[in-house]
């Protein structure tokens, strides 16, 4: 252990320890900008900025390793002297349009501008008016409200292997830019949006679309439908001030009936549903050694890394859609005769974790129902927004549960939330399927947790299936170097493109650490555990929708609606049917 | 010239730099071979006790800096000799390439012996192309005489990043990053090239240690100042008579620098300033001339040795206009990387631009000395740090400049509280 002084205290912590943490576990705060809890040191952004005795200079909180008899002062003038300079010198050519901001209220830089009382600027104000980039309908950036932290680089070269982003230019033109490109459309950007969450200003953002559910809920012949997917009731509840996870279900539900949504269903419902299609395809392919491994394909990040990284791959992804995209073929066919409604009213919304799923629902080919399947794809945030803009009192709210035929939903399909969920699952109701037996202990243990890759072998009475799950797409490399290299194992892979699975989404509250997807996760596990029934071929409107109108799995009918294809993107989305320039529009 | 001391130029018109056997007949590489006959720790003692001090600016003990890196053990090190010099008015290490690669190159594989490195690099200077040729020459024959050991030498060329003279920089760029420094700790000769333990040594400091090898600490410490012993290698340039490059003990006076050594201001004219360092230099006042150049007397006045670039201003120059020329460099060679560096350094320049305009006031006046403060205490690297330095020394030690180009008022005109 190293002792040291900070601002007059003692303590003592583990030798290696940054002067931040250090000052942390006493409870002194010292601002950061650059600083992210799960990235590498930076030390660019100089606000973390201290004195320590016997240097001339101030040091970086967050990049000064401790040593014995340290003195370290975090709050001299001369510290706030300097951190509020360095502040004023970011503002000074930050816009200064906070109030219009899509991160107003949950800003890095503002809270600092507010805490160090700035209230005029020395400088002279410079704006850099750079193009705002609105070329892919998931997310935009706006360069000019860029500080220059990394943070998004390191995200999207570390986390996610993607390398979508890298600095150009030198001194104070240097910028972020996508790569290979001026616009991320036509970098190898995968639409992730964990950038978004890295980002502690609103330099990046999602696609916000509240606006076009409002349109069409103020449409009188519109009838607004929506599901609702299975990260996102544990996650908004973080959006209206609540703990992880406690945000019940009929308080959801009825808060957007409030909002105006007409019918509220659940894209758990066909998660349940592509377990019933997907696990009789892994079945399927299995038994004939057909393309293994089998690869999901629930995670439109990933899809999209694998549709530029790994274009060779294609083959061994599950034909299966996704359940958005298998809810969205539904709803306007199945549904809509079920409920005797035209199908050419239906307003599709679709509420998601996720930013990827916006450009998945603009897909050419998703409109198997004769419409577009998805009209429009709302975020948890965005959601969170709506519930803000409608003042709704959680504290009184009535309670009111899911509409039905395609409302309701078994543990299995809440647990596609998490990483590992989609495997556990599958082998919930494949084991049943492939060993006729009824399976007791349906937690698979071996599938759960936070490591990047984990790997199961599963023994279906006699039949031992390998199994592999990655969570962000630096996992999902090296598992497909292994398939491309033919060294793959494995007769099923699960991977979800974002860190945690869906709860880490990029349309997910801000999420700032590991430690908060851990508690999502945990809140997933415990709606699972809480479920009367755990496994999807259990679910009665599944057994209903198969009698009625799919006949089976992997039937005719399925294929015309739940069945979906790949291309190969050669690091560019341009593909026929989706224009950019609709998406030029002012965000 | 009379009164030089050559140390690092002591084969400089004296050998055909094209030609080893010249070096060799002058004694080289016998400092070498005696470096192979002692054992690793006493040479690096031999170095320390000498107390040679990095000539590229920030005067670290040289030999303590190879214990750090000679303390690693089974790991890959690395031996990197910088001569990206980019500072302004500088061209001492290209005269030492140009003249005696081999004084280089001998200096190179002692380090490399003594903290047992297997791998090297010299970067050089992007501008300086021609001198791979030299280099790349000299290394193939040490190498053919069998003096490299297994030692694998490179070179390899800068892009014209002046950053990169920053060693952290210099790594960056060495690996095939943005020319970015790091932060520190930890410091290369613990953690620099791939991670790996590496010493970079300035060219000139390089070049001194085969003679600290031949003639021992003892001799080289009794040289010039006792806290920053032997010579110094300069480069005159500006309103001087003789703009030359010559080697003098460092304790050796600004003064003599610039009158005897460079023989006066052309025109009878008087002395206005002196600057020492390159860009990143302070401003020197006259009466601050009898101070001696070594690197403790320097800092002790304020002032800063740096890279040995001697630029003197006669009275007829503008000091402002200087200065804004200065600061538009540091603006222009900024990384980007921190803020204090990439926002602050346009910051000066815009102000001192409206200053010479004459729309400044006292306020931007202030404004640019508290920005400069600021920086220098608050920036990642040396060059944020060292670029308010000429502007804040100017306003110190010529404050008339300044003051004469402001009109009186202040924000808060007007308010009576």
């Amino acid at each position: 252990m190293v002792n040291l002084t900070i601002d007059g205290r003692q303590v003592s912590v583990p030798e290696g320890t940054s002067v931040l943490k250090a000052a942390q576990s006493i409870g002194i705060r010292i601002p950061t900008l650059c600083f992210h809890p799960d990235q590498s040191i930076k030390a660019n952004c100089r606000i973390c900025l201290c004195e320590v005795e016997g240097s001339q200079v101030l040091q970086a909180a967050c990049a000064s390793p401790v040593y014995e008899n340290m003195v370290v002062n975090t709050r001299t003038p001369n510290v706030i002297e300097s951190r509020k300079m360095i502040l004023q010198l970011l503002l000074a050519n930050h816009p200064q349009d906070c109030l219009n901001c899509i991160r107003n209220g949950n800003c890095e830089l503002q809270e600092l501008a507010a805490e160090y009382y700035v209230r005029d600027n020395p400088f002279e104000m410079k704006t850099r008016h750079m193009e705002k980039d609105f070329s892919t309908p998931a997310l935009f950036r706006d360069p000019d409200k860029c500080i220059l932290c990394r943070r998004c680089i390191e995200v999207c070269s570390v986390v996610q292997t993607v390398n979508a982003y890298g600095m150009q230019g030198r001194g104070a033109s240097s910028i972020v830019v996508p790569s290979m490109g001026e616009k991320l459309l036509e970098s190898t950007c995968i639409m992730c949006g964990q950038c978004i969450h890295a980002c502690p200003v609103g330099a990046i953002a999602e696609r916000e679309e509240i606006d076009k559910f409002m349109d069409a809920v103020s449409d009188p012949e519109r009838i607004v439908v929506t599901q609702i997917a299975p990260a996102v009731r544990v996650a908004v509840a973080e959006e209206i001030g609540k703990r992880t996870g406690e945000l019940p279900m009929d308080a959801f539900v009825s808060a957007l009936r409030h909002c105006g949504f007409d019918y509220v269903l659940s894209t758990n419902y066909t998660a349940d549903l592509t377990i019933m299609e997907e696990g009789s395809e892994i079945l399927e392919r299995i038994s004939n050694n057909d393309r293994l491994p089998v690869i999901t394909s629930c995670s439109p990040g990933w899809i999209n890394f694998c549709e530029t990284f790994y274009p060779d791959l294609l083959d061994h992804l599950s034909s299966c859609k996704s359940p958005q995209q298998m809810f969205g073929a539904l709803v306007k066919t199945y549904w809509a005769k079920k409920m005797g409604i035209d199908p050419a009213r239906i307003y599709s919304v679709s509420i998601m974790p996720c930013v990827a799923k916006k450009y998945e629902a603009a897909r050419p080919e998703m409109n198997a129902s004769g419409f577009r399947d998805v009209d429009l794809v709302l975020t948890t945030r965005e959601v969170g927004r709506l519930f803000r803009l409608n003042r709704l009192d959680f504290s009184k709210i009535p309670a009111s549960s899911l509409d039905s035929w395609m409302g309701n939903f078994t543990g299995a399909g809440v647990i596609f939330g998490v990483s590992g969920g989609v495997t556990e699952a599958a082998l919930r109701t494949a084991y049943e399927l492939a060993t006729g037996e009824l399976l007791e202990d349906v937690e698979f243990n071996a599938v759960r947790g936070m490591g990047n890759i984990r790997e199961a072998e599963i023994d279906m009475k006699g039949t031992k299936i390998n199994v592999a799950i990655g969570h962000s797409t630096k996992a999902a490399r090296e598992l497909m170097e292994q398939v491309r290299s033919g060294q793959s194992k494995y007769h099923f892979i699960e991977i979800m493109a974002c860190p945690g699975g869906c709860i880490g989404g990029g349309g997910q509250p801000l999420t700032r650490s590991d430690q908060q997807r851990a508690e999502r996760i945990q809140a997933v596990y415990l709606e699972d555990r809480e479920a009367k029934l755990r496994k999807s071929h259990e679910n009665p409107h599944i057994k209903t929708l198969y009698d009625e109108f799919l006949i089976a799995p992997l039937s005719e009918k399925s294929h015309e609606l739940l069945h979906t294809h790949y291309t190969p993107r050669n690091n560019q989305y341009a593909v026929p049917g989706y224009s950019p320039q609709a998406c030029q529009k002012k965000n | 010239m009379p009164g030089e001391m050559r140390i690092v130029l002591r084969n400089q018109g004296q050998v055909d730099p094209f030609k080893i056997e010249d070096y060799m007949a002058r004694g080289g590489y016998q400092a070498l071979k005696k470096a192979r006959a002692m054992k690793r720790n006493d040479l690096i003692s031999e170095v320390r006790e000498s107390k040679l001090r990095g000539r590229g600016g920030a005067g670290f003990n040289c030999g303590q800096k190879w214990f750090f890196a000679a303390s690693a053990e089974n790991t890959e090190k690395y031996v990197v000799c910088n001569a990206d010099e980019g500072e302004p008015g500088t061209y001492k290490d290209r005269i030492i390439i140009q003249h005696d690669p081999h004084s280089l190159i001998e200096g190179m594989l002692i380090c490399a012996y003594a903290i047992n490195g297997s791998k090297g690099y010299i970067y050089l200077r992007g501008e300086y192309s021609y001198l791979g040729q030299v280099l790349n020459h000299a290394i193939a024959q040490a190498s053919d005489h069998g003096l490299l050991d297994g030692f694998d030498l490179t070179v390899r060329r800068g892009a014209g990043a002046y950053v990169c003279g920053e060693e952290t920089a210099l790594i960056e760029s060495l690996e095939g990053k943005r020319g970015e420094p790091r932060y520190k700790p930890p410091f290369p000769p613990v953690q620099g090239l791939w991670g790996k333990p590496t010493i970079v040594n300035n060219v000139e400091t390089l070049a001194n240690i085969p003679v600290i090898v031949e003639k021992g600490a003892q001799w080289f410490s009794a040289i010039g100042a006792p806290n920053y012993p032997g010579t110094k290698l300069f480069t005159l340039t500006g309103d001087v008579n003789r703009k030359t490059f010559f080697e003098v003990p460092s304790n050796t006076t600004i003064r003599d620098l610039v009158f005897k050594y460079g023989e006066g201001i052309p025109g009878g004219k008087r002395l206005k300033a002196v600057q020492i360092g390159g860009n990143s230099g302070a401003f020197i006042p006259e009466n601050l001339l009898d101070t001696q150049v070594d690197f403790d007397s320097m800092n002790k006045a304020g002032l800063t040795l740096g890279s040995g670039a001697v630029l003197v201003m006669d009275e007829t120059r503008d000091i402002l206009d200087v200065i804004t020329r200065i600061e538009a460099f540091f603006e222009h060679e900024s990384c980007g990387k921190c803020t204090p560096c990439r926002e602050g350094t346009p910051r000066l320049v815009g102000l001192l631009e409206k200053i010479r305009k004459g729309d400044g006031s006292h306020f931007d006046l202030d404004l640019m000395q508290k920005l400069g403060r600021i920086m220098s205490r608050s920036s990642l690297c040396g060059l944020g740090m060292a670029a308010p330095v000429p502007l804040l020394t100017a306003i110190q030690h010529f404050p008339n400049a300044f003051e004469a180009k402001v009109s009186k008022k202040t924000s808060e005109e007007g308010s009576p509280w």
